[in-house]
């Protein structure tokens, strides 16, 4: 497979990270060996064999509906770049 | 007194028969620290004054019977992609700047409820993400063991600290061979737990169904005291599972059926590293085990299924970090979409950007079943590979890498290079096993060996205790590195 | 060129589980910006969720009333995208397998029934809420809403117009409340919808190209803006326009959609199985507990209401129609036994309060079973009707009792005869005028006098027993 401009741009814009043209270029030619060797698992027959996102078996691990005790907001707006009052501030969003 | 040449359960017991105190111990160990990580770089951040302040209160805890566990006033250091509160913890990337959690990571509090002194935070590949700790925003680890070498990674300084006698354990994360193959470049001993067994809460997520947290030490012995502190059930991991191992050591392997899978010995793999691995095959044959070769053809799809799954992982994992609520922002910016897109691109490494970039790929719109869904199945097969070895053997003996320590640089520009060394180890993690490494020998530049032993789920018992037996019969896990001092005190 | 309407929806309805879906952090209402938040619902770095089994259950309740099958083997799924609401940049959701599916609610039109198929209902989290700060032009991000549990509810487009969509709303806000699940209070965002909407030509078979609108919250709106949308499809296709796929913002102010902007919205959300969830596996046994569990629903009722009680179509169409009203009907008449005057309470006072009050059903705060206890106190003649209005609307604005109350203020009728005669004898003495006229033929003025009785009795007499008394007296004369 080839990687294209758009599709570099595309995946880019979908994940947030803006590349330099440099970047670009080292990018999408590293995409693409990295890419192409990743299609070896077309070799693979896998015809029937069901997709396993666990590897074990564990199920139904639940949490009973009782309320804690929340986080202070001081504290879990400590580490941010821009906080005001307890809250994250972020630039103007519209909508 | 060289205390800093002991095992963690040698200056336990010491501790507990008051012929060393705590924070004498502490303070030696901070001193070591500050003398030699001048040059090795093992440590991101390091705790003078906490890991004092805790010696103390791990003495009392002693003297008044609190603390009770064989490794209760041992310092130790932790990756620094566990959260620890208070403290610096920044998964040596730029993106987590002046980030301290607000909360410990719940393997480390088991840590510190059974009286452990934290020394600082350890170097790593950043966001786990390498097999040098070269990506480390924080710059690269060295490996005590040869000139120029790199330690391996991504829990690079995890095994550095240990091999250079700087912490006395550590806990590394291992997501693909992150714990295995640094131990094995730098001689010291590890283990890879089933998933499940130590909570993951608290460790900064690279790839969330493959991570594990696991110890580094310097014998089988301290490596199964921790991990018996670490492992369990905890409320806050949906995916930890009830594994509590309260692990007892016994090195008699006779009648213990041994597999090598023909696979992992053919092209690629270094003549002395194979020389050494089939020797340690032989001791252990020599003590006991029957030792027999199989096949195991699945090893090729091993390497992408794991990393079109990790990047997939990652992807998603490493998106919340944009500038607002913690971490790295951009300086200036325009906008909301231009503050995620500048603190995104200046915060992450080149490799973090190339695996964020794969995986976002292989989720998107057209491609999630040619890549995503074709790798969990990969994941399904190779899986049924190991559950079908598994019926025949205890245990499944193996290199670790291919090489032994790398070149500093040597791989950096070769992305798809250092993916293909990752080859021994991948599966594991796809398959969820536990594995362990144990030093098995130096090739001619004076390198450590390391040999990976796989074993059943939940079997680590067992998997230790054949890494037991060959530790009580071979000293390479007792051999130390010539070690310098950037500064003396 | 005439138009069909081709609408779908996708209803948003808040949980009210006393925790988050994720996080032990409260679901309460309000709160100063992040104080209901914790590590875990604001995605610090290494915390993980953990699923709160009341989710699960409701999630069924909900499925079992809305006739859907439910999914035995269910898992989470990861829906990718960046805003600041969103603070792990990913929604925990079901795309692969929705925990119901199948389902339809059935409703009715002008007299015309019809059933909505409802396509899946999934599990998700709530994101938080952004709010402009004007003193500073930066947008404040407060997460007391996000991780807050959501069921979506999506039906398939089979609604032709608005009046249906607003039936089916109606319905399904009250098996929500009725089965206890949500509170579907609008104004706060607990119950909202995203409504599809595409129109073609009559004759046209295949479905024209649909818009979406979001988060539409209330019925008034939603009609508003499937209205609005409707006419500006069918103006942009028969000015030659095309319409575009795309998602609209309805602005209710100014009665128009806007298209929101896309530029960094390419919808490519990347779902994947989210590794930090196991599975949740739904036993039979699971399933018919919770169905034997489950109250009665407003089809049910109705049923009974009708054949047990003999009630009228119209009240009962209106009291079931409410799980509000069906809760007050209920306790009164557990209370005092007498359906039809409870029903006749429900639907002249209990009505007329909240009109006057404006308050909403749901915010009908007085104990229902005060109303049964002053059904009682009319019943026994300890008051009469007159006095019983007066109490209820104290019980309604104050939820005062009705007997303490009535002791405390001396309202009970005088049942003692003689006393009431002795006030109707000084009625007639005192009005020798209005006697003459009575005597003289008007009927009139009977009424009058009776009037001045109840005036003196301060209307702590049975009308009755006085009218009698009264007519006695009066041929007396």
């Amino acid at each position: 497979m080839k990687i294209t401009d758009e599709m570099i741009d595309y995946i880019g814009a979908l994940s947030r990270l803006k590349l330099q043209d440099e970047e670009k270029e080292s990018a999408k030619e590293e995409m693409e060996k990295i890419i192409n060797y990743m299609d070896i698992l077309g070799k693979l027959d896998t015809e029937g064999v069901e997709a396993m996102s666990h590897a074990f078996p564990v199920k139904n691990v639940f949490r009973e509906d009782v309320v804690m005790p929340s986080t202070d907001r001081e504290i879990i707006t400590a580490n941010a770049p821009k906080s005001k009052d307890g809250s994250f501030v972020v630039p103007k969003t519209i909508g | 007194m060289e205390f800093d040449k002991m095992t963690a359960l040698e200056l336990g017991r010491m501790i507990k028969n008051k012929e060393v105190g705590v924070v004498e111990v502490t303070k030696n160990a901070l001193e070591n620290i500050e003398k030699r990580d001048a040059v090795y770089n093992a440590f991101v951040t390091v705790c003078f004054e906490e890991a004092l302040k805790q010696a103390e209160k791990v003495q009392k805890g002693i003297d008044d019977g609190t603390f009770t566990s064989p490794l209760a006033g041992v310092p130790m250091a932790v990756k620094d992609n566990m959260c620890t509160k208070g403290i610096l913890t920044t998964a040596a990337s730029k993106m987590l700047t002046g980030f301290k959690p607000t909360y410990t990571a719940t393997a480390v509090k088991k840590l510190e409820n059974a009286g452990a002194v934290m020394l600082g935070k350890l170097n790593m590949d950043e966001f786990a993400m390498g097999s040098t700790t070269e990506t480390s925003y924080n710059g690269a680890t060295l490996n005590p063991w040869g000139e120029n070498r790199v330690p391996g990674g991504s829990s690079g300084g995890s095994a550095v600290a240990v091999a250079s006698d700087m912490a006395y354990y550590t806990l590394g994360s291992d997501t693909g061979g992150s714990i295995r193959q640094p131990c094995a470049f730098c001689g010291t001993t590890g283990i890879k737990p089933t998933y499940g067994t130590v909570s993951r809460y608290g460790l900064i997520a690279y790839a969330s169904s493959l991570d594990q947290i696991g110890p580094v030490g310097k014998s089988v012995e301290d490596v199964a005291e921790v991990l018996s502190v670490i492992s369990g059930h905890d409320a806050k991991d949906s995916t930890s599972v009830n594994n509590s191992l309260k692990i007892i050591l016994n090195n008699n392997i006779k009648g213990k059926k041994i597999g090598i899978p023909r696979d992992y010995f053919g092209k690629g793999l270094d003549g002395e590293v194979k020389d050494a691995v089939l020797a340690a095959a032989a001791k252990l044959q020599a003590l006991g085990a029957e030792v027999e070769e199989f096949d195991m053809p699945s090893l090729e799809y091993a390497i992408p299924a794991y990393y079109i799954i990790a990047c997939a992982e990652a992807s998603s994992n490493l998106s919340r970090y944009d500038g607002v609520k913690y971490g790295y922002a951009s300086p200036s910016f325009e906008d909301l979409t231009d503050l995620y897109y500048k603190s995104r691109s200046e915060g992450f490494g080149a490799e973090v950007k190339r695996r964020i970039l794969i995986g976002t790929f292989v989720l998107s719109s057209g491609y999630y079943d040619a890549y995503y869904k074709k790798a969990l199945q990969a994941k399904a097969v190779i899986k049924q590979a190991f559950d079908k070895a598994f019926e025949k053997y205890d245990v499944i003996l193996s290199p670790t890498a291919p090489t032994t320590a790398l070149k500093m640089g040597e791989n950096l520009n070769d992305p798809l290079k250092m993916y293909l060394g990752d080859i021994y180890t991948v599966s594991v993690n796809l398959a969820g096993l536990p594995a362990m490494v144990v030093p098995c020998g130096f090739d001619k530049e004076g390198l450590p060996i390391g040999l990976q032993l796989i074993g059943k789920a939940f079997g680590e018992n067992e998997l230790l205790n054949v890494g037991y037996a060959y530790q009580q019969n071979t000293d390479y896990h007792t051999k130390k590195p010539v070690l310098k001092t950037g500064k003396e005190a | 060129m005439e138009f069909l309407t081709t609408l779908g929806l996708e209803v948003h309805c808040e949980l009210s589980t006393a925790t988050k879906i994720f996080c032990s952090c409260t679901t309460e209402f309000g709160g100063e910006p992040n104080t209901h938040v914790c590590e875990i619902c604001t995605g610090m770095p290494g915390t993980l969720p953990v699923l709160n089994k009341q989710v699960v259950e409701y999630a069924i309740r909900t499925g079992l009333a809305t006739n859907c099958e439910i999914t035995q083997y269910n898992k989470f799924d990861r829906k990718n995208y960046f805003y600041p609401d969103l603070p792990k940049a990913y929604q925990v959701s079901q795309l692969y397998l929705p925990i119901c599916q199948n389902g339809h609610i059935d409703i009715e039109v002008n007299g015309v029934k019809k059933a909505i198929r409802i396509k899946e209902i999934h599990m998700e989290e709530d994101a938080g809420k952004l709010i402009h700060d004007e003193a500073t032009g930066m947008t404040m991000v407060d997460y007391n809403r996000c991780g807050v549990p959501l069921l979506e509810i999506v039906s398939e487009p089979d609604f032709e117009n608005g009046e249906e969509v607003i039936a089916y709303l109606t319905k399904l806000k009250s098996i929500l409340q009725y089965i206890g699940v949500s509170d579907c209070k609008m104004e706060q965002g607990s119950l909202r919808a995203d409504v599809n909407l595409s129109v073609r030509p009559i004759g046209q078979t295949e479905l024209g190209t649909r818009t979406e609108m979001k988060n539409i919250n209330s019925f008034r709106a939603i009609a508003r803006a499937i209205e609005g949308e409707r006419k500006r499809q069918i103006e942009v296709i028969t000015t030659g326009g095309k319409i575009i796929q795309e998602t609209r913002r309805w602005d209710d102010n100014k009665g128009e959609s806007f298209a929101m902007r896309s530029k960094e919205n390419a919808q490519d959300y990347r779902y994947f199985p989210e590794p930090d969830l196991v599975p949740v596996e739904i036993s039979d046994e699971w399933i018919e507990r919770v169905k034997g569990e489950l109250p009665e629903l407003p089809e049910a009722k109705k049923t009974r209401y009708l054949e047990e009680y003999k009630l009228p179509e119209y009240d009962v169409e209106i009291i079931t129609g409410s799980k509000f009203l069906v809760d007050i009907f209920e306790k009164a008449f557990e209370v005092c036994g007498e359906a039809k005057e409870v029903s006749n309470w429900i639907m002249v006072e209990v009505l007329r309060m909240a009109t006057e009050t404006a308050t909403d059903v749901e915010d009908i705060a007085f104990d229902a079973a005060n109303l049964g206890k002053l059904i009682n106190l009319v019943k026994a003649k300890v008051i009469n009707r007159g006095t019983a209005k007066d109490v209820f609307e104290k019980m309604f604005t104050e939820n005062v009792d009705p007997e303490k109350y009535v002791k405390e203020n001396g309202l009970e009728m005088m049942n003692d005869d003689g006393a009431v005669l002795a006030i109707v004898k000084s009625v007639i003495e005192n009005n020798p005028k209005a006697v003459g006229e009575f005597k003289g033929g008007s009927q009139k003025v009977k009424a009058f006098l009776v009037g001045q009785c109840m005036k003196q009795l301060k209307g702590k007499a049975d009308p009755a027993t006085v009218n009698v008394l009264m007519a006695e007296e009066l041929e007396k004369v």
